[in-house]
């Protein structure tokens, strides 16, 4: 594996922390609070935490970590309802690694599995399909999750199965899409929020232009950046750039990966098999338009919810959880009520600390620790 | 040492099937041959051939050895059973030869449980057999009993052994998780998380061909001349499942102190680093069967190092990290990146990420 360590070199991460903190000392947010600055995606919370990233910026940046983990903002009787198929006898369900410790409101995808669910880990939809191939005397059954990063593969499994005449095969679809999100969290009037580090997988698909909105609606800057140490310094630096210029635009940090049209083919594999739906639920956010998307009705004969009647039974997310908040940056992780006793990574109450992507969980594995500034 | 002599001696049996099957586990004369053929033969030592329903041990030859006896037992159960640098056969005899001689302890002898499922070739059961017996040959330990029984299909996974060691300890060894010091160095034998990675690849469901083989190895040898040059070491620990993260952990706790690693002082295999990066999972927390973390005083670290990187097992051996005021019971990384970040114990099992 090459061009890994160029990535990760300390000595440019210490001029750039040097030109973050020149940047940051001119930059002065309303009612003295620190510069807020969202990272969208769970990948980039989880380098910021693997690093240490967060501890070495000045103590005038704050980062926010979104709602780019699509395993946690997975809502409960969504989980249920996959839990519901999984254990129906004939069906073979495959998934994610990490949606198998997803609690739902009585037990995890795991739990099933233990009881008796024939429940596989796959590493791509491709693999599930091979297993209704296989056996075509089972319902193989792929849970279909995260943002438009993943929706093309599931897509092109869709079709593929199309193409080979395979019937045994079908997709739950919980795929959610961004820029909604963005919006909604954005439409919040508690909202304190400076600038975006963007996802940078979801946009080699979509491209940069869907984010224009953030831009020019919101007045917010946004950068789509990549996901190594340097990539996110950089993407800060820049966020920060455009906040002292008082400009608010889409940059691509991430130009090695992402094209500002985004990717073509993928795109036109999602046209036809997904739709958006009116809504979709998200745990700690609540109901947000347009936000997720379903299989057209030419492709209704691949969608699970169709084919295998699911409870469907919405479930409020706990009272007392205040995931919500941590997302839109209104309090940090460890200012929730329930932070560390009542909801931790092995029994997780709350969407955040569900997967290590959660900004919860990573909090609560690596902890915050803040070293002096730039001290690389 | 003096073993009792065998009651008589015996012709051994002969399997003639190419299969085990619940005949096998019958207790009659299946049974007889197939412990015979695979085992006994495999194992073949003066304590096992009388084939009595225990090992029979000296004491004094015991005693002369060293003044305590320590003891200790382990289940082995790894898909797939033969696996690029082992099998379940030697990881079963290393694992448990490892973990009497982290101890302080010289491993001396091993019992082995086998629970076969029904269908399992004679010819896997012979290799599995035969590289237990080479194993235990490397390590200079000994087979002497053990109990065989065959389940119905689907109630095990093909093969499962337990074995369980005796050793003895020397006289002034006295090696304890809770004997951490501020200032202690943190040692690991060698490259890291071959054996995860290894196991992982090996499953294939990841269509990644890798090369990376397992580190399964017997390091009482590396261990006793560790002990022998640097005495004042105060702790070892293989850093099996969990990896060199939980061990860690471990330590830190019981001693009530803090770790803190270097990431740039981390052996990993470039092939471990790449199969990491690509499926989102962390090397610390994947498992080694050759690996051990040691707790050395300053004055004996490099004594300690020394001492390791002069054993086969020990080349690449590495200080990592101190043992440092703060908060106890945490460890720290010093990333590549110039940050600090915590390395906790796992919750669960590390699944890959989405993406």
């Amino acid at each position: 594996m090459k061009y890994v360590d160029e990535f990760r070199d300390s000595q440019k991460a210490g001029y750039l922390f040097k030109e973050i903190e020149t940047l940051a000392a001119q930059i002065t947010p309303p009612g003295g609070r620190p510069i807020h600055i969202m990272e969208v995606c769970g990948g980039h919370t989880h380098s910021i935490f693997r690093y240490g990233i967060e501890g070495m910026l000045p103590q005038s940046i704050e980062l926010v970590h979104g709602p780019g983990c699509p395993v946690c903002v997975l809502p409960l009787g969504r989980v249920d309802d996959a839990i519901a198929i999984a254990e129906r006898p004939e069906v073979i369900f495959t998934t994610f690694g990490d949606a198998m410790r997803v609690p739902g409101s009585k037990k995890s995808l795991m739990q099933a599995k233990a009881e008796g669910a024939d429940v596989r880990m796959v590493y791509s939809p491709m693999d599930a399909l091979a297993i209704a191939r296989k056996h075509p005397d089972r319902e193989v059954v792929f849970f279909g999750l995260g943002f438009e990063t993943t929706m093309p593969s599931t897509a092109l499994t869709v079709l593929a199965a199309e193409t080979e005449g395979i019937a045994n095969f079908s997709v739950f679809c919980n795929h959610i899409t961004i820029v909604p999100t963005m919006r909604a969290i954005l439409d919040s009037p508690e909202l304190e929020l400076d600038g975006f580090v963007g996802p940078g997988h979801v946009s080699m698909v979509i491209g940069t232009t869907p984010y224009e909105v953030i831009s020019q609606v919101y007045k917010k800057p946004m950068v789509v950046s990549g996901f190594e140490p340097l990539d996110i310094l950089q993407s800060i630096w820049m966020v920060l750039k455009q906040i002292k210029d008082g400009r608010a635009e889409v940059e691509n940090q991430y130009s090695r990966i992402v094209p500002e049209n985004g990717n073509a083919p993928a795109l036109e594999a999602v046209g036809r098999v997904y739709e958006l739906r009116d809504f979709f639920e998200w745990r700690g956010l609540g109901s947000i338009v347009h936000s997720g998307v379903k299989m057209t009705a030419s492709y209704a004969r691949y969608d699970a919810e169709q084919k295998f009647s699911v409870p469907n039974v919405k479930i409020e997310d706990p009272d007392v959880c205040q995931c919500g908040e941590v997302l839109k940056g209104v309090i940090k992780p460890w200012q929730c009520r329930v932070f560390g006793t009542a909801c931790t990574p092995e029994v997780p109450l709350g969407a955040l600390m569900v997967s290590p992507e959660g900004a919860c969980s990573a909090y609560y594995q690596y902890g915050g620790i803040k070293t002096q500034a730039g001290a690389a | 040492m003096t073993i009792l002599p065998p009651m008589r001696a015996r012709k051994l049996g002969k399997v003639h099937v190419p299969t085990v099957t619940l005949a096998h586990g019958g207790g009659g004369k299946a049974m007889k041959d197939l412990i015979d053929d695979v085992f006994v033969s495999a194992f073949d030592n003066p304590a096992l051939s009388p084939l009595e329903d225990q090992a029979r041990f000296d004491i004094a030859g015991l005693a002369a050895r060293g003044d305590r006896l320590a003891f200790t037992t382990d289940s082995f159960v790894v898909d797939p059973l033969i696996f690029p640098g082992g099998d379940i056969g030697k990881l079963a005899v290393c694992g448990t030869v490892n973990d009497l001689a982290v101890g302080g302890a010289t491993p001396l002898y091993l019992s082995c449980a086998v629970i076969i499922e029904e269908g399992v070739t004679i010819e896997l059961l012979r290799r599995i057999a035969q590289s237990m017996a080479w194993t235990a040959k490397e390590a200079g330990v000994q087979v002497v009993t053990g109990d065989t029984k065959v389940v119905q299909k689907g109630a095990c996974d093909r093969l499962f052994i337990t074995t369980t060691g005796l050793g003895v300890i020397r006289e002034g060894v006295d090696l304890g998780a809770h004997k951490a010091r501020i200032g202690d160095a943190v040692l690991v034998n060698g490259l890291l998380g071959d054996h995860g990675a290894a196991i992982l690849g090996a499953r294939g469901e990841m269509a990644l061909e890798t090369e990376i083989e397992s580190d399964c190895a017997p390091l009482n040898g590396l261990i006793e001349a560790t002990l022998r040059t640097a005495p004042g070491v105060r702790f070892m620990r293989d850093a099996t499942r969990g990896g060199l993260a939980t061990v860690l952990n471990e330590i830190a706790a019981a001693s009530q102190v803090a770790i803190e690693i270097e990431e740039t002082a981390t052996p990993l295999r470039r092939e471990v680093k790449g199969f990491c990066e690509i499926l989102g999972l962390d090397p610390l927390y994947l498992a080694n069967e050759g690996k051990i973390v040691v707790i050395a005083p300053p004055d004996e670290e490099q004594a300690a190092l020394a001492a390791m990187r002069a054993h086969p097992f020990g080349e690449a051996a590495m200080l990592i990290g101190r043992v440092i005021d703060g908060q106890p019971g945490r460890v720290t990384m010093r990333t590549v990146f110039g940050g600090r970040r915590i390395v906790d114990m796992l919750v669960g099992e590390q699944l890959p990420r989405i993406c």
